[in-house]
């Protein structure tokens, strides 16, 4: 089975990208597929202390394009997980050092051998981005419930579908219930609403995000964490089954109503 | 009754409803490129080429954006004079 390359990318720094592809790359790895994230961050190097392989670094992904090793010793395998592969990002260089094509000649090079490829973009609307989304079949934006964060969300779904890129697919990251109740905090439908994009999936704030994160250890491993199982379920709806989204909102029928809005919006 | 007024005024001065309002505005800018000015410039001249063949009524003609999901479209609701009988008669 041909691999799908992901792109995780959301214009505003810090909403989640780099968590949300260890996690969702992490979730579907558990059901044994085979498959390899890539960090995109060239310089902001990130993903592998997210998922604890930090230490194990020999090459990283400036390497191979430069030609200094071959694609697979750049691949550093995760024991936790039958088949799962990080290519890190170099820490002491730029994003000028790999171009669009040299992401999509990589990207060519697993297909064959892999179900998944994630792709961690860096923040912004530059070179890094551009770079994250050329090989991508699918683009994945996450956002927080926050004016910027949807600002910047909405600019870049833009980008995406200009690149041809798209429909891009939503996922709302630190959804807080008890403000979204008291009317402190967009509501999903909300950000849904302005967006008008395809709903993935919606994660709450969650302590445990930090804390495994602390550890090294994907969020989506722990069986108890809500965050966990919001990205095991975004793995499942990524692998095409239905899965209900988690009752975030106090606000009864929030679920028909985001129902409601994908089949009007052909999700 | 009072609990239902209590709740629209809440609901527009809660902070989410003010995010949201504000959001709908600047996205529809933001996507657009077109300026509250831009659009009243484009009015003036709009008004300007019509009514060289037709006679609206100028003050009527309104041209808002409408967005359908991220589709975004311009609509101009421009009136025409209705013809003065005053030839016929
Ligand atoms: N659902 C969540 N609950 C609690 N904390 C979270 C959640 N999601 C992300 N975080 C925290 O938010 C911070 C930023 O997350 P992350 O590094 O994944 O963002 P990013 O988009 O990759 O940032 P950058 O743009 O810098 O690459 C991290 O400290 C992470 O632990
Ligand atoms: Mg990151």
């Amino acid at each position: 089975m041909p691999a799908k390359v992901i792109t995780i990318t959301s214009g505003k720094g810090g909403v989640g990208k780099t968590t949300a592809t260890a996690n969702i790359a992490a979730a579907l790895a558990t059901s044994g597929a085979k498959v390899v994230c890539i960090d995109a961050d060239i310089g902001l190097r990130n993903l592998d202390v997210v998922l604890g392989l930090e230490n194990r670094i020999v090459y990283d992904l400036v390497d191979v394009v430069e030609g200094r090793c071959r694609l697979r010793q750049a691949m550093i395998r995760d024991k936790r997980l039958p088949e799962l592969y990080l290519i890190p990002a170099a820490q002491t260089r730029d994003k000028s050092a790999v171009s669009p094509s040299d992401m999509v000649r990589l990207c060519d090079e697993l297909r064959a051998e892999y179900e998944w490829i994630l792709i961690d973009s860096p923040a912004g609307i530059e070179r890094g981005f551009r770079n994250a989304i050329a090989p991508a079949d699918m683009s994945i934006v996450i956002t927080n419930p926050e004016v910027s964060a949807v600002r910047d969300a909405d600019r870049i779904i833009g980008l995406i579908e200009a690149e041809e890129k798209g429909p891009a697919r939503l996922i709302i990251n630190r959804i807080k219930p008890e403000m979204v109740k008291k009317g402190d905090m967009l509501s999903a439908e909300d950000v849904l609403e302005l967006l008008a994009i395809e709903l993935l999936g919606l994660i709450p704030e969650d302590e445990e995000v930090i804390i495994s994160t602390n550890r090294g250890v994907p969020v989506a491993l722990d069986g108890k964490s809500r965050a966990g199982q919001a990205f095991r379920n975004i793995a499942s709806r990524l692998r095409g089954e239905k899965v209900p989204f988690l009752e975030l909102e106090d606000q009864s029928g929030i679920l028909s109503q985001i129902g409601r809005f994908l089949r009007r919006g052909g999700g | 009754m009072a609990r239902i007024i209590d709740r629209i005024l809440n609901r527009q001065t809660n902070s989410a409803y003010q995010a949201k309002e504000r959001m709908k505005l600047l996205l529809v800018h933001d996507r657009t490129n077109l300026s509250a000015k831009v659009l009243e410039d484009l009015k003036d001249e709009l008004i300007g080429v019509i009514s060289r063949h037709v006679e609206i009524d100028e003050k009527a003609v309104r041209i808002e954006i409408s967005q359908q999901g991220r589709e975004q479209r311009l609509i101009a609701d421009i009136p025409l004079k209705t013809p003065t009988r005053r030839r016929l008669g």
